[in-house]
C-alpha cells in the first residue's frame, strides 16, 4: 500500500544555517521520483525531512509540512519513531548490522515493531530476500553475517531490511554510489519492480540513472555556496531531460556546470 | 557545505595494517629518519620482551625456591606461616579471596560503567556530557591509598545498615550472613574496589561507544528504532568486544589493588562463605603487609604467591581474548 506525499512550505536548518527553502511538491504513489542537483543544493537533506531523520543531525530542525496521504509527518503528537516505521530509507553507503546474520538484518525491523508471529518471521524474511533479488544468492548462508556480503548484495540486503516492515513509501540515498556498475544495475532493476508496491524517492548524482529509473525528476541547485538549496522544478523525467522548462535545469543536465 | 556528506558517517576505524606489512615497509625503508623510527621502535619492542622475560625469570626462581622448601601443601594450605623452619604456607585462601573480591567489583562496577558510558555518549546533552566525563576522569586520578582511607573512615562505618538489611532477607543463604562484626569483609572491599575501576571502564567503554558509526545508528532509525532499540541494536553489539576489554582492564586493576584492599580488610588465613563477615585476604594485600617484617624465606613465599596472581591474570586476559576472537567476523570491524 503506497501512499501519496504532499510537502508544503518545507524549510529545513542546520543549526543557524537555512540548508533547504520553502519546498513544496507532490509525489504520486506508485512512482519513482528522482532528486538530481549539485552537491550541497540540499536533496539529501529534503530527503531526510520525509522521515523525518533529519532532526537526527544535532541542530537540525524542520518547518513546513508533509503530508503522507493525509495525515502532517510534523504535526503536534506525530512520533517520529512511528513516522519511520511507515517511511523506510536505504543509505548511500550500505549499512547491514554488522553484529547480526543476513536473517537477523532482515527480520530486525519486524523485532522492532514487535507485532509478529515467530513462525511467520521466515516467510516474511524470505518474501523480503526475494523481493530485494537476493533469495538465490544467500539462502543456503542466511545465518552468515551480513557484513560478509559484497557491497552490491549488501546494499540489496539493506533493501530487503527496509521493505520487510511493509513501509508505504521508500527514501533512497544515493544507493548505487558505492557500487560498481553491474550491483548499480541490479539495484536499478529492483527499483523498477519495487515501485509497484511502494512510492519511491531517490536520491541521484548520476543524471542516467534519474533517466533510466524515475518516472518524476525534480532538480534541486542552489544560489552560491552557503546559501540554502532550492527545488527549481519537478516535472515528467522525460520532459525534464528534453525540453525542460527552466534555463538552469537544462545547464545542468547537459553538463554546462554541476 | 556539502550537505550530502551529512548523510555519511565518519568512517570506521581503520584497521591495524597487519605486521607483515608494516615490516616490509620498514625493510624498504631507506631514508635516516626511517632507519631511526625503525631502531627506536624495534628497540622499544625487544626492550619490553626483555623486561617480561626478567620479570617472569625472577618471579619463576625464587617461587621455586619457596615452595621447594614449603612444608604445606603450597595450593591447599589455609596457612601462612613463614618465619619459622619449615615454613607452611598455601595460596588458596589469598586465590578465594583475590576472586572472590574482584567477581563482586565486577558485578557492580560494569553495569554502572556501560551505563555512565551510554549516558555521556547518548543520551545526555552536550553540555552536560563534558563535565560528567570530566568528574569520571577525576574519579581516576585519586590515589588508592585515599580510596582506602576513605574506605575504612567513611565506608566501613555506613556499610552496617545495608549489612544488616542483607543479612535480614538473605541471610539464610549462608553467602549474606552476618554476625555482627566490624564490616571490614569482602563485599565492602568488593563494593570499594568498584568504585576504583569504574572509571577505566568507563572511559574506554565510552571512547568505543563514541566509535560506532553512525551509519549503523541510523540504520536502525530509519526502521523506526527508539533511542533505546538503537543502543540495543547498534550500539552495545559494536562496543561489545570494547566493553570486554575494559572490563579487563579494569579487573586487571582489581586483582592486583593492594593498598586499598590492606587498608579496608581485617584480614584472616581462612575461607568464609560469609562475605559480610570480616576475613579473607588477597595476594596484594597480603605481599603488602606481610612484607617489611618477612624473612628472606618469607619474601621468596610473598613472591610465589605473586607468581600465582601473576598466572591468574594471563589466564583472566587470555579468557577474554577468546570471547572477543570466537565473534571476529560479527565484530563492527569489517564494516
Amino acid at each position: 500500500m503506497s501512499k501519496r506525499i504532499d510537502v508544503s512550505g518545507l524549510t529545513a536548518y542546520y543549526g543557524s544555517h537555512k540548508a533547504i527553502d520553502d519546498i513544496s511538491m507532490n509525489i504520486e504513489p506508485r512512482t519513482v521520483t528522482a532528486f538530481i542537483g549539485p552537491s550541497g543544493c540540499g536533496k539529501s537533506t529534503f530527503l531526510r525531512t520525509l522521515n523525518r531523520m533529519h532532526e537526527v543531525t544535532p541542530g537540525g530542525r524542520v518547518e513546513g509540512k508533509v503530508l503522507l496521504d493525509d495525515e502532517n509527518l510534523y504535526g503536534a503528537g506525530i512520533d517520529p519513531v512511528s513516522v519511520r516505521r511507515e517511511v523506510g530509507m536505504v543509505f548511500q553507503r550500505p549499512n547491514p548490522f554488522p553484529t547480526m546474520s543476513i536473517f537477523d538484518n532482515v527480520a530486525a525491523g519486524l523485532k522492532l515493531n514487535g507485532n509478529f508471529k515467530k513462525s511467520e518471521l521466515g516467510d516474511v524474511v524470505e518474501k523480503s530476500l526475494k523481493g530485494a533479488n537476493l533469495w538465490n544468492e544467500v539462502k543456503d548462508r542466511l545465518n552468515k553475517p551480513g557484513s560478509g556480503l559484497s557491497g552490491g548484495q549488501q546494499q540489496r540486503l539493506c533493501i530487503a531490511r527496509a521493505i520487510a516492515v511493509e513501509p508505504k513509501v521508500l527514501l533512497m540515498d544515493e544507493p548505487c554510489s558505492a557500487l560498481d556498475p553491474i550491483s548499480t544495475l541490479a539495484i536499478e532493476d529492483l527499483i523498477g519492480e519495487l515501485k509497484e508496491r511502494f512510492t519511491i524517492v531517490i536520491v541521484t548524482h548520476n543524471m542516467q540513472q534519474a533517466a533510466r529509473v524515475s518516472d518524476r525528476t525534480a532538480f534541486f541547485n542552489l544560489a552560491a555556496v552557503g546559501q540554502p538549496g532550492k527545488l527549481i522544478e519537478i516535472d515528467d523525467t522525460e520532459r525534464i531531460f528534453s525540453n525542460p522548462s527552466v534555463q538552469a535545469t537544462e545547464d545542468y543536465i547537459s553538463g554546462r556546470f554541476g | 557545505m556539502d550537505i550530502s556528506t551529512q548523510t555519511t558517517d565518519a568512517p570506521p576505524p581503520t584497521p591495524q595494517p597487519g605486521i607483515a606489512e608494516q615490516k616490509r615497509n620498514a625493510r624498504g625503508a631507506t631514508r635516516a629518519g626511517d632507519r631511526v623510527f625503525l631502531g627506536l621502535s624495534r628497540g622499544s619492542g625487544i626492550l619490553l620482551l626483555v623486561i617480561m622475560a626478567a620479570i617472569a625469570v625472577f618471579l619463576t626462581y625464587r617461587a621455586a625456591l619457596a615452595i621447594s622448601r614449603d612444608h604445606g601443601n603450597f595450593l591447599t594450605t589455609f596457612e601462612w606461616n613463614t618465619n619459622v623452619i619449615p615454613p607452611t604456607f598455601g595460596v588458596a585462601v589469598l586465590a578465594f579471596g583475590t576472586i572472590v573480591s574482584s567477581i563482586i567489583a565486577m558485578a557492580i562496577a560494569v553495569p554502572i560503567a556501560v551505563a555512565i558510558a551510554l549516558f555521556i555518549t547518548h543520551y545526555a546533552p552536550r553540555r552536560m556530557a563534558g563535565p560528567v566525563a570530566y568528574v569520571i576522569d577525576l574519579l581516576a586520578a585519586v590515589p588508592s591509598i585515599v580510596y582506602g582511607l576513605w574506605g575504612a573512615l567513611v565506608l566501613v562505618p555506613h556499610m552496617t545498615g545495608l549489612f544488616g538489611w542483607l543479612d535480614d532477607f538473605f541471610g539464610w543463604t549462608g553467602i549474606f550472613s552476618w554476625d555482627g562484626g566490624a564490616p571490614r569483609s569482602m563485599l565492602t572491599v568488593g563494593i570499594l574496589l568498584a568504585i576504583m575501576i569504574l572509571p577505566v571502564i568507563t572511559n574506554v567503554s565510552r571512547e568505543v561507544f563514541r566509535q560506532v558509526p553512525q551509519m549503523h545508528e541510523e540504520a536502525a532509525l530509519a526502521l523506526g528504532a527508539t533511542r533505546w532499540e538503537v543502543v540495543r541494536m547498534a550500539v552495545l553489539p559494536f562496543g561489545r568486544s570494547g566493553v570486554i576489554s575494559a572490563s579487563m582492564l579494569g579487573l586487571g586493576r582489581a586483582l592486583g589493588e593492594t593498598m586499598a584492599v590492606a587498608t579496608v580488610l581485617s584480614p584472616d588465613f581462612d575461607i568464609h562463605a560469609s562475605l559480610l563477615n570480616p576475613g579473607g585476604g588477597t595476594f596484594a594485600q597480603n605481599i603488602a603487609s606481610k612484607f617489611s617484617e618477612a624473612t628472606a624465606d618469607g619474601r621468596d613465599a610473598l613472591i610465589a604467591s605473586g607468581l600465582v596472581l601473576f598466572v591468574i591474570t594471563l589466564l583472566v586476559n587470555g579468557a577474554a581474548r577468546i570471547i572477543i576472537q570466537r565473534r571476529a567476523e560479527y565484530s563492527g570491524a569489517n564494516a
